[in-house]
């Protein structure tokens, strides 16, 4: 050190003394532009500036994924899309027959919920987005989809797949959105137990096959195989989506909690498509609205 | 002067680009783990061979599309970044006559202490990961170093 600091004054003093300036003014730089981003849209500005830069970049990145998808489907044979049609033909009358019953219902459960006058339930309106892919970060778990404000997504909107609850969307960008899933470490969701109704927080463990309810006293009563469901408190989530199944009650005389771990019922680190829902307590007609409001999907973001 | 560095930028940016992109590609859990911050070492690259033309600012700039890129809290990796890019530009004259064995255990103090960096921003700004994963990652980009300068000794004019 002592040696490397002679031969820098014998050689260059200024140059190693404005190298440091250099270096103090851009960490300087870097701390404020994260101090100003911690608070939120302290440098939306630049954000956003940055956000056209990069959208083009994921698109690259996700090209070869695309393009394989596009030549693999060209390229089925024509006995194997009519077997797919036919099993979906199939697929459609049986869904259609569980649909008209689910109607029925719903027609009966509103008219019971009329007699007892109680407000209905939310009106649920999706979009399905692709899931690109891009990987973020290896150690969050965090996934990009193709839609952005464009499409008139916002911040805190839940995200679903075929099964149950995927997670919500945080950062919107223009073309594309950052959706945190239910097992990022930095997520909680607000459940209940679909059994006897038993309200609890789910939070990520940075395992996309695992939940944990860290906030239960030990002689709660929950077993395995007890499914969660969304309980629609917090405001980000409507209620009773399904979310993750029970899989391992530890109960430690030693300790006043029981831990318990869940497995989402999404298929939270393989999907390919995601739905994103608006929705909102529907005061008189539960019909869906068109244009998504900005009243819609309020909620905490994480 | 003005010409020879124009002509060293643009495959110093371009390497950095391709990097940035090749590091989001998915790869399966294991091997996402070891996976190394390329751009980083990248960046460590032309601050150790050319750092005049490609120093402090171009690692700041690289550090800040990273954020971007990964939607991280902006600045985050800027921050690690120009630091790393500090310490090579500072020590480069002792670490290009390194042998190659030990300019990797360098880089890997190096990779480490920026992994350290930003293991405590992410706990400061409130998102903590409490992951041994990073050390492995840190081992990762250490055991890619000697192919990454290899292939841009070969390809990239020194200055």
């Amino acid at each position: 050190m002592v040696a490397l600091r002679e031969r820098g004054a014998r050689f260059a003093p200024r140059r190693v003394s404005s190298l440091a300036w250099r270096a103090i003014v851009l960490i300087g730089i870097s701390l404020a532009i994260m101090v100003l981003d911690a608070r939120r849209d302290g440098v939306g500005w630049l954000r956003g500036g940055l956000a056209h830069v990069v959208a083009p970049l994921h698109r690259i990145v996700e090209a070869p994924f695309a393009i394989h998808d596009a030549v693999s489907s060209s390229l089925t044979t024509r006995d194997s899309l009519r077997a797919e049609v036919a099993g979906l033909k199939t697929q459609v009358q049986q869904d259609a027959v569980a649909l008209a019953r689910l109607r029925a219902l719903e027609l009966e459960n509103e008219r019971l919920q009329h007699l007892l006058d109680v407000t209905p339930r939310e009106a649920l309106r999706t979009l399905t987005a692709r899931v690109l892919n891009v990987d973020l970060d290896s150690i969050r778990q965090r996934v990009l989809v193709d839609r952005g404000s464009a499409d008139g997504l916002l911040s805190a909107q839940p995200v679903l797949d075929a099964h149950g609850v995927v997670g919500q969307t945080t950062r919107i960008n223009a073309t594309t959105a950052e959706i945190i899933l239910l097992s990022d470490s930095n997520h909680a969701i607000p459940v209940q137990i679909e059994r006897n109704g038993l309200r609890t927080i789910a939070v990520g463990t940075g395992d996309p096959s695992r939940l944990a309810l860290p906030y239960l006293p030990r002689n709660t009563d929950v077993q395995v195989g007890d499914k969660l469901v969304t309980s629609g408190l917090g405001g980000v989530y409507p209620a009773d989506l399904p979310v993750a199944t029970i899989t391992d009650v530890r109960r430690d005389p030693s300790q006043p909690l029981v831990q318990v771990r869940a497995a989402p019922v999404a298929s939270l680190d393989r999907d390919r498509e995601v739905m994103i829902v608006w929705y909102r307590a529907a005061p008189a007609s539960p019909a869906p609205t068109p244009e998504p409001s900005r009243q819609t999907a309020k909620g905490k973001s994480p | 002067m003005n010409d020879t560095y124009a002509t060293h930028r643009l495959p110093a940016y371009l390497g950095a680009l391709l990097a940035l992109l090749l590091g989001a590609i998915p790869l399966p859990h294991v091997l996402g783990l070891l996976r190394p911050d390329l751009l980083l070492l990248v960046v460590i690259w032309f601050a150790l061979m050319s750092p005049r033309s490609t120093g402090l600012g171009y690692a700041f700039f690289w550090g800040l599309m990273l954020d971007a890129f990964s939607g991280m809290l902006l600045g985050q990796h800027a921050l690690g970044f120009v630091l790393i890019g500090f310490l090579v530009h500072h020590f480069h004259l002792r670490m290009r006559m390194f042998p190659l064995l030990q300019q990797t255990v360098v880089v890997l103090i190096l990779l480490w202490l920026y992994q350290f960096l930003m293991f405590w921003i992410d706990g400061v700004s409130g998102h903590p990961v409490n992951d041994w994963s990073r050390l492995i990652a840190g081992l990762g980009g250490a055991l890619c170093w000697p192919l990454i300068s290899g292939v841009f000794a070969r390809f990239v004019q020194r200055h």
